[in-house]
């Protein structure tokens, strides 16, 4: 065979090297392959992916605080919020100039709610503030700047003056507020170079000309400032709310100004951000550490339990004949196919005090009439309820697993021996392993983020994370920490599953076959 | 060929079936999504004036969604999305001002949307104080208060009829029902603990009067079982599980008249509450323009004094009040099951929508690490 040596690289058919060609084939079968699961991979991320990923980000977002104040986070950032004073004029006016154009936007409440997680009281702070701040004595700077000069009181030459590039750089803060202004006008559906002019952007003005600059257009430099008696904008905003004159108002707006914010995480986890970063929470306001650990043990305890019912009942379904194997799998299924709101309510009825089977206990005398065991409303009625919900997710997969066991392996162990223990220990049971696998993940996983149940029986006592997390959806619209602690929910499952493949394995739970 | 006619022929009746509709509203959409809670109180919206519009409009139709326990959440979520479904929505007084403060729901002029009374007395006017909110459109007041057992009244004692009676467990031993908030438990827990009425308020905003309510729960703890759903204290009433417990007014008239179960009404500081309409912030002109139809219909004197007839809420508007008469099945007179009658109104609370608005999320954290204690 010496005579077909070749060095060269093999050629297939059409005189490719083969290698490339073989490369070529594989791709294609890959695109291929994609193209067809692509409507899946795409409907999950659309509607699955994106949203989680979505409600997630929300746990770290904060950019309300600098959209709805940007001059106010600005001026604020000299400040020194351990100095116990509160800031300067110059962040009153601009936090002035922000909370008109956020009345105007109807935004500052939205503000005030989200402060309000932070410092109690900041809501109805911006809520009353917003309703006066139109009524500051600043239509005083408006009377005497179009006093000065009566073409600024026409909308028009506003318009025309900020088109024109050296006012703009002479006088930025009225070009700000002024572009601020002219946006929400715009997005209102209004023309600013018709609308009535607000007494904010003379107010932007006097500032800024009283800071000195002094701009070149005729319609500008004729103005003089140094006579105009300043509104006191400390004293109106304090007249409005008293708060405003508490430093730690201040700093829980510069606390919060950032853009993102671990502030939702800390609360998650009880803490809060204190002068020198992350502290605990007071005591009597720490609740979701504890929480989140009730939530894995009972977690846990639903899902031994689980095992501990359901081993027995796969077995029967496994082993007895097929006839009777049948109805008894339509009994494990009919309580599956129950609305969960029903079956919850049922255990309602049998668990409570007035209920069947403390009826039942005191008629056979083995409980005192006043001494009826309570069962329900805590830590016993959701793990009861909750075990029996969930025990098909841990028989489905037992049963499967358990059928796949050959009898023959149980016979063969016996007559070599062994007893009715060892043989079941050391040859059954280990094979069915993977089923009891599969259903603890199922289960526990199920539980972990199980909301209906525990809400329903739970009490105080048997109430999971999910329900705070629910609450923080629907009823505080915190969204922010509901985001953070579902997030720590997912990272704990996550972390979880990691640890079973590290011990267990994941190749070794099996659903089936 | 005969497929392109047939294509043509579909479209022109489309367009025409638009526009005929377009003219038979006069701009206005002929379907409407309303809100509410579900079950008797939505049915009494039902009977009492949904039904009747829609008997005068011909064609309109109606779709109830039973969601006002997560308005504001589903509301602030179509509003992210940019597809707000629902037209009107029915939400207790709190919730109406949280959306308007979310720019959620539309701000209205009372007086140019309502229609006045029919001695000539504004909207707004007609409402008085009960608008507490620019969104908010009032329909009814109830109020939280409690229920007893009458069987289980220890005998020769009195049947409870002061607030501090819940918290009194030497003398009417059993289980309490108390809903899964702070809010309602501390006004009454602070009032057993020698507050003023007028004090209250200015106690529960320090920390240490709310250590103080805390600690007044704390007595009867162990006897209570939180509700989170309205329907819960009338079924534990009604098994016997509990002595007492708090729920809203309409559901024990329920219990005690339509049911006929051994319950009595205990009304010392019941708590006043508001439940009405809001509109959500941009709606398109012809939905607006049904729904403000629909508004002026609903809200007008006859109509709230109808819905009486078939809930035991008193009607907001001060004019509907000498109207009210009897419920429309049992035939017996509503005014006397009004928490807004005088003997049952001796002594109220408002809902502090201000307070709880600032406190809600602070006092909340207190008091569920407090329940899970």
């Amino acid at each position: 065979m010496s005579d077909t040596t070749n060095s060269g690289p093999m050629l297939a058919a059409d005189g490719t090297p083969l290698k490339r060609s073989l490369a070529r084939a594989l791709r294609r079968q890959k695109i291929r392959a994609l193209a067809l699961i692509a409507p899946l991979l795409i409907f999950v991320l659309v509607t699955f992916i994106a949203p989680i990923a979505d409600m997630l980000f929300r746990s770290v977002e904060n950019q309300i605080v600098s959209e709805t104040l940007p001059e106010t986070v600005e001026a604020l950032a000299d400040w020194d919020s351990d100095s116990g004073e509160i800031p300067p004029d110059k962040v009153f006016e601009a936090l002035y100039i922000d909370l008109v154009i956020a009345e105007a936007e109807k935004k500052h409440t939205r503000l005030g709610t989200r402060l309000n997680y932070e410092k109690t009281g900041v809501s109805s702070l911006f809520r009353k503030s917003g309703r006066r701040v139109g009524r500051f004595d600043t239509d005083e700077y408006t009377d005497a700047l179009t006093e000065q000069n009566p073409d600024l009181g026409a909308p028009a030459t506003w318009a025309a003056m900020m088109e024109d590039s050296s006012v703009r750089s002479s006088l930025p803060l009225t070009t700000r507020t002024w572009d601020r202004w002219a946006a929400y006008l715009i997005s209102d559906g209004e023309n600013p170079a018709e609308e009535k002019l607000e007494d904010v952007l003379f107010a932007a003005l006097y500032f800024d000309l009283r800071d000195g600059a002094s701009p070149s257009d005729p319609r500008l430099s004729s103005l003089d400032v140094s006579n105009i008696e300043p509104v006191d904008l400390p004293a109106s905003f304090a007249d409005a709310d008293k708060d405003w004159l508490d430093p730690s108002v201040w700093k829980t707006i510069q606390v919060y100004s950032p853009n993102y914010t671990s502030g939702y995480f800390l609360n998650a986890v009880d803490m809060q951000k204190g002068p020198d970063g992350a502290e605990a929470r007071p005591e009597n306001q720490q609740i979701y550490i504890m929480l989140f650990q009730r939530t894995l043990f009972m977690s846990l305890v639903i899902t031994v339990s689980c095992i501990a019912l359901g081993y027995p009942v796969a077995w029967l379904l496994a082993n007895l004949p097929a006839r009777t194997a049948n109805m008894l799998m339509i009994l494990v299924l009919l309580p599956f196919w129950t609305s969960l709101l029903v079956r919850t309510s049922a255990w309602k009825v049998m668990l409570q005090q007035q209920g069947v089977i403390n009826d039942t206990l005191v008629w056979l005398g083995l409980v005192a009439d006043d001494s009826r065991l309570v069962m329900i409303n805590n830590q016993f009625g959701t793990i009861v309820a909750m075990t029996h919900i969930l025990l098909p997710f841990m028989i489905l997969p037992l049963y499967s697993v358990m059928q796949t066991i050959p009898e023959t392996y149980l016979r063969a162990a016996k007559s070599l021996g062994a007893t009715n223990w060892t043989a079941f220990w050391r040859v059954y049971f280990p094979q069915s392993v993977p089923g009891i696998g599969a259903g603890s993940i199922l289960v526990f996983i199920l539980s972990i983020g199980y909301y209906i149940t525990p809400e329903i029986v739970g009490g105080t006592t048997g109430t999971f994370i999910s329900n705070r997390i629910a609450y923080h959806i629907s009823s505080s619209l915190n969204w922010g920490l509901a985001a953070a602690l579902g997030s720590i929910l997912l990272a704990v499952v996550l972390l979880l599953y990691w640890c079973y493949d590290r011990i267990v394995g994941i190749d070794n739970v099996k659903l089936g076959g | 060929m005969k497929l392109h006619k047939t294509l043509l022929a579909s479209t022109a009746l489309t367009v025409a079936a638009a526009t005929g509709a377009h003219a038979a509203g006069h701009g206005m959409a002929d379907s409407m999504t309303l809100v509410s809670w579900g079950g008797a109180y939505q049915a009494s919206q039902q009977n009492a004036y949904v039904a009747p519009y829609l008997e005068m409009n011909d064609g309109v139709s109606a779709a109830w969604d039973e969601s006002s326990a997560e308005a504001v959440a589903k509301l602030r979520a179509m509003n992210e999305a940019g597809n707000v479904t629902w037209d009107l929505v029915d939400v207790v007084a709190a919730d109406a001002i949280r959306l308007c403060d979310e720019g959620l729901a539309m701000e209205i002029d009372h007086d140019e949307v309502l229609a006045a009374a029919p001695d000539g007395t504004s909207a707004s006017d007609d409402f008085g104080d009960l608008i507490v909110s620019d969104c908010f459109i009032p329909q009814i007041v109830y109020s939280t208060t409690f229920g007893y057992r009458t069987d289980l009244v220890p005998e020769g004692v009195a049947p409870p009829s002061k607030i501090c009676d819940v918290f009194d467990l030497e003398t009417y031993p059993g289980k309490r029902a108390l809903e899964k908030r702070p809010i309602n438990n501390m006004e009454w827990a602070l009032l057993c603990d020698g507050v003023a009425k007028e004090d209250v308020y200015d106690v529960l905003e320090t920390p240490e009067g709310q250590e103080k309510a805390l600690a007044k729960l704390d007595t009867i703890k162990d006897s209570v079982i939180w509700w989170s759903a309205g329907a819960d204290t009338p079924q534990l009433l009604a098994d016997g599980e509990i002595f007492i417990g708090s729920t809203y007014n309409g559901r024990l008239f329920s219990v005690i008249e339509e049911q006929g179960q051994p319950v009595g009404m205990m009304w010392d500081a019941q708590v006043f509450d508001l439940d009405g309409w809001i509109v959500p912030a941009g709606l398109p002109d012809d939905r607006k323009a049904r729904v403000m139809d629909f508004l002026k219909f609903a809200t007008d004197t006859q109509r709230l004094a109808d819905q009486a007839k078939y809930i035991s809420y008193g009607p907001a508007r001060g004019s509907s009040a000498s109207l009210v008469g009897q419920h429309a099945d049992l035939g017996i007179d509503m005014a006397p099951h009004m928490p807004t009658d005088p003997k049952n109104a001796a002594n109220t609370f408002l809902y502090n929508y201000e307070f709880w608005a600032d406190y809600r999320d602070d006092i909340d954290a207190k008091f569920q690490a407090w329940l899970a204690k």
